[in-house]
Formats: C-alpha cells, structure tokens, sequence
C-alpha cells in the first residue's frame, strides 16, 4: 500500500462518460479513491450500492468519493447504470491498473486491484489507506466515516 | 444527526421487530428487496429462540426496498410487521403499489391507516435508524446476522 504521507500519485483516467478527470482536479478538496475488483462482480456491486446510501453525508464531510478500477469506462456506464448510482468512477484500463499499481493496490496473480481506499487530502497527499485481507470482503461505510472524523 | 462512525450494533430494545421468545437471540440486518435475504429468511425464522428483524434497504441495488420496508413497518403499526416481512419474501415477483394493497387486504389491516403510515416520518425515520445503526455496525451486504451484537454470518463471496 502506498504510505500515508506520501504525495498521492496524479493520474489522469477516463469517467464513464469517457470525460478525461484528472487527480489534480481536486486540488483543495478531499478525494476518497475506491479500488475496486470489477464492474459487475457480486461484492463490488454490494459495495458501490452501500457507499451509495451514505454518499451525501460523505459528501457533507467535503469529501469526494470516486471508484476506479479495470474496467473500460463503457463498463462502467453500464454498471453505473444498472446500480443506479452517481458514483464517479473511473478506468484504469490501458495500461492496465497502471493507477492501481502507482498505488501498490494491484493484484498482479488476478489482474486487478484489490480492495482498497485511499484518502487524499486537500494537498494531494495520502492522508489515510484501508486494504481488505482479500477482494471477497469490503470496508464497510463505519471504516470510511471513521476515517473522517 | 449522529455520525456514521464505527459503533457495535445496538442489542435488542423494546421497539425492535421481534420474533420468538428469550433473552439471547439473533439480529438479523435485511433488505426486504434482497433475493439472498428471501433465501435466507426459509432458514433465519425457523431458529430457535428470539429473532429481531432489522431495516437494511439497499435502493441502489434495490429500487423497490424502501417501499417495501415502509409496507412492512405500517403493518407493523397494526401488528402484523412479520406477516408483512413473510409475505413480501414468500412473493418477491409482486411488489408494486396494488399488490402491496391486496397484501394488507389479506393480512386484514385497515388499509388507509396502512397507507398513511406507509408514507409518514415517523415510519420513514423508524427504518432509517435501523440503517445507521447498519452501518455504524459495518453490515456490508445482506442479509447480515449478528449474535449477542457480533456479526456472525454474512454470505461467502469469492469477490
């Protein structure tokens, strides 16, 4: 995992409207980067939806909350669709997981990232990171408000 | 409003939904809207001893939960909250408005007490609780069980 403290790696990906959004972006605000497995998977689904739930009291905390993960942004229109979420969500996909590896987040073995969330403060550098023990489980909301307060 | 921050889940009070008798017993977080939680629900009302029903829609995933958390609350109200929560899972292919209405007609409740308590505050801020308290307790995903307020099952999930 990258070390808290460290100057958070910019990036610049494409969000599921194919828009090109750089981390630079969000300079002055807080950013909660989700790692994730992949669009359409059971956990993934479950973990977008409950995020989903709690987003606009994260928001409240002026944190900005962001997906990414493998997956082409058509791919994520279509998950974002079928969730009926606004979560952004991003495409680490050519090259593949690059974002994820700047991160340490990668899996090589599977070929996504694993699990993670990383928090990148109004400076863009790392101000706290959470990884699963493995991709079949998530943090739930509580660990991202803990994170906050 | 308290903040989302990690706290264990709140043991049994008087105005939990509770099913059975006993003082040990399980908490179950659920989304009435779930197809694993209506799987679920077969095995979790045959246990033995005392089962309280927590509110745990997800609408993101489940468009139509909240609407039939707010059926199962209001009838409720008229004592017959596990009637609801029986029928809604014993029939997940009939969940609009009319068949809510026939469900309460079958259940014997007086309908326009149902549908105002359906649509109230009070019944709106009742599952809410239920859902902070969810959250706060780190349910992610349904159904989620807890035992003596630590959680004990949740689906196995590769990723």
């Amino acid at each position: 995992m990258i070390a808290v403290g460290e100057q958070a790696p910019d990036f610049t990906l494409r969000n599921q409207d194919g828009e090109k959004v750089s981390l630079a972006d969000f300079r002055g605000r807080k950013v909660m980067l989700v790692f994730y497995p992949g669009d359409f998977s059971p956990v993934c689904g479950d973990q977008l939806s409950i995020y989903q739930e709690v987003k606009p009291e994260i928001e409240e905390k002026g944190v900005e909350l962001i997906g990414v993960s493998v997956d082409s942004f058509f791919a994520h229109k279509a998950f974002q669709e079928k969730l009926g979420i606004d979560t952004v969500l991003l495409s680490d996909f050519e090259p593949k997981g690059e974002v994820a590896r700047a991160y340490d987040s990668y899996v090589e073995k599977m070929g996504f990232a694993n699990r993670t969330l990383v928090l990148v403060d109004e400076d863009g550098k790392v101000a706290w990171t959470y990884e699963s023990p493995n991709p079949g489980e998530f943090p739930g909301a509580n660990v991202i408000f803990d994170a906050l307060s | 409003m308290p903040d989302l921050g990690s706290a264990p889940v709140p043991p049994a009070g008087p105005d939990d939904h509770v099913r059975g008798e006993g003082e040990e017993g399980l908490i179950v977080y659920a989304d009435l809207g779930c197809p694993r939680c209506a799987a679920a629900w077969l095995r979790l009302r045959e246990e033995p001893g005392r089962l309280v029903f927590r509110h745990f829609p997800v609408a993101a995933k489940h468009p139509r939960s909240p609407a039939l958390h707010a059926a199962a609350e209001a009838a409720g109200r008229q004592g017959r909250f596990f009637e609801m929560v029986d029928s809604l899972y014993g029939d997940r292919g009939r969940v609009d408005d009319p068949h809510l209405w026939r469900r309460a007609e079958r259940l014997g409740l007086d309908l326009d007490r149902f549908e105002a308590d359906r649509r109230s505050e009070e019944t709106g801020a009742r599952i809410k609780r239920d859902f902070r308290s969810g959250i706060r307790g780190g349910v992610a995903g349904t159904p989620a069980v807890f035992d003596a307020c630590t959680l004990v099952a949740v689906r196995e999930r590769e990723f």
